[in-house]
């Protein structure tokens, strides 16, 4: 199943935050959205999951999505997203509630699913009783439980420390290596973007416009030693000397607002 | 890094200077209460009351002694006189906290939930919460009759304005981002307020039953001084009007400990509920 932007535009009142985006996220495929403060990045990600409606232009979906998919666009948010007052395994099994699914078939995807992400000891534990990297392991764990075909990441790892990042980036890289799952990745990081993505989406200053799209000319698997990371580190340097200035300049705007 | 730390110990070594410690400023601000501090005060504030009583330092027509006010919730029981007067109380009071909650919940939800609801309940709210519901009593007996029913209604009504604020707010501050979690997971509407708004909003709402279950005090009392022969708001009416000042206070007390089963039944309710907090 492709996730296609097709000629995207919005505002917030007079505020315009995104200009004619149009792309496309085949199959399997991971798409980083990077770009400056305030491009959009978020805002656009919410257009392509259906959570905003953008004032032109339409996201859309092209081919049958996996037979075993339960929610085939499927958000990763920055701040979790958990119920405080539901436990681990119950945050898991959230989306599955309302299903047609039978309580064994549920737990059967609950168990997967907390496999998966390493939480099968934490499974009676609450929100506030993990720390931050837990956390979004439970909220990945709960994207999995849904068998979703394309994951829509929001700044996933913006709120954790860096050795958490790094770990969850390791996970990110291991779920999405058989290519059954494609995913959006939108982030201010470029090296999260230049280790996860096939392709990476750079924006422009708001109001949002793609700028270029980068491929990145190696397997993720490959990304890990060090030639390939001289190599994804020129290809950062190359992506900022795209969004260097106009990140300046949205700093600025930022700070003046 | 290595060389600099020597060479700072070596700077305190040699420096024949006095050290002095940082002073610590972090201290208070942080209030415990003790476990058995506010009995022990109660305790204190009662023994002083009745030793100044014994001694006659205080007039025991103005003032009875704690003993005295024993005596007399202990004679009023004994008579039958307190459940007859206590039974009316806790009737209107459930009843009409009853009706009065059903009825702010549904309408609160209505209001946190609904456009529609929203535009015309808040202004009727806001319109109509100032008013002292006791000032419509007279107007409700003349609806009703002189009966229950006015009574009963006057604590709904109190009830109601409460609780409908309350389970709003709580609804509002529900995390718009849990909501939008559900809905990217296709989640309907009812399960949303069944499993996000409602375990969402719980907290706002168990604390304003803590509220509208004074506001059922003190409407009860109130309306039993108004128009009833049986209920503690009577009990204490008719004492004061004979002066029986032991009495007057034996009924005082009833409603204080109305109030705390109320407070300790509210921090259970709490304890189950939210323990997730």
């Amino acid at each position: 199943m492709d996730l296609i932007a097709s000629h995207i535009t919005h505002r917030f009142g007079d505020l315009a935050v995104l200009d004619d985006v149009s792309f496309t996220v085949g199959a399997g495929e991971v798409v980083a959205i990077v770009g400056p403060s305030g491009c959009g990045k978020s805002t656009l990600l919410q257009i392509l999951g259906g959570l905003l409606q953008p004032s032109s232009g339409a996201p859309e979906l092209r081919g049958a999505p996996p037979a075993d998919s339960l929610n085939p666009l499927t958000f990763v948010f920055q701040d979790f997203a958990l119920l405080p007052w539901a436990t681990v395994e119950e945050n898991v099994e959230f989306p599955l509630l309302h299903t047609q699914l039978s309580a064994a078939q549920r737990r059967a995807l609950v168990e997967d699913a907390l496999r998966r992400t390493g939480l099968t000891d934490f499974r009676q534990t609450y929100p506030k009783q993990l720390s931050g990297g837990m956390r979004q392991r439970v909220g990945i764990s709960r994207a999995l439980a849904v068998r979703p075909a394309i994951l829509l990441m929001d700044e996933p790892l913006s709120a954790l420390d860096s050795q958490t990042r790094e770990l969850l980036m390791e996970d990110f890289i291991r779920l999405l290596a058989d290519g059954g799952m494609g995913a959006v990745y939108v982030t201010h990081n470029l090296e999260e973007a230049a280790r996860l993505a096939d392709r990476i989406v750079v924006l422009s200053r708001r109001p949002g416009r793609i700028r270029e799209v980068v491929t990145v000319p190696m397997a993720r698997a490959a990304r890990g030693d060090a030639a390939a990371r001289e190599k994804l580190l020129a290809l950062q340097n190359q992506i900022w000397s795209l969004i260097r200035n106009e990140a300046i300049d949205a700093e600025r705007e930022v700070q003046h607002a | 890094m290595l060389d600099r730390a020597v060479a700072d110990t070596t700077a305190k070594n040699t420096k024949n200077e006095p050290t002095r410690r940082v002073h610590f400023r972090g201290a208070g601000f942080v209030p415990a209460s003790s476990r058995y501090g506010g009995w022990i005060g109660l305790g204190l504030v009662i023994a002083i009351w009745q030793a100044a009583g014994s001694a006659g330092l205080v007039n025991a027509l103005f003032l009875p002694t704690p003993s005295a006010i024993v005596r007399a919730i202990y004679q009023l029981a004994v008579s039958g006189a307190l459940w007859q007067h206590v039974s009316a109380s806790l009737l209107r009071i459930c009843v009409g906290w009853l009706l009065g909650t059903a009825a702010g919940v549904a309408v609160g939800f209505a209001i946190g939930l609904s456009r529609l609801a929203r535009s015309v309940g808040i202004t009727f709210i806001s319109a109509l919460f100032p008013i002292p519901k006791i000032a419509l009593l007279p107007l409700l007996i003349l609806w009703l009759g002189i009966g229950e029913e006015p009574k009963i209604a006057t604590i709904a009504l109190g009830v109601f304005f409460s609780t409908a604020i309350s389970v709003y707010s709580g609804v509002d501050a529900v995390p718009r981002n849990l909501i939008r979690m559900a809905q990217s997971f296709n989640v309907p509407f009812a399960t949303i307020v069944r499993k996000v708004i409602w375990p969402g909003a719980l907290p706002a709402i168990l604390a304003g039953f803590r509220i509208t279950a004074s506001v059922a005090l003190l409407l009860v009392v109130s309306a039993e001084m108004i128009g009833a022969q049986y209920g503690i708001g009577a009990f204490v009416l008719q004492a004061g009007n004979l002066m029986q000042t032991d009495q007057l206070l034996a009924g005082v007390v009833i409603l204080s400990v109305f109030g705390l089963a109320v407070g300790k039944v509210i921090g259970w309710l709490e304890m189950r509920l939210l323990h997730w907090r």
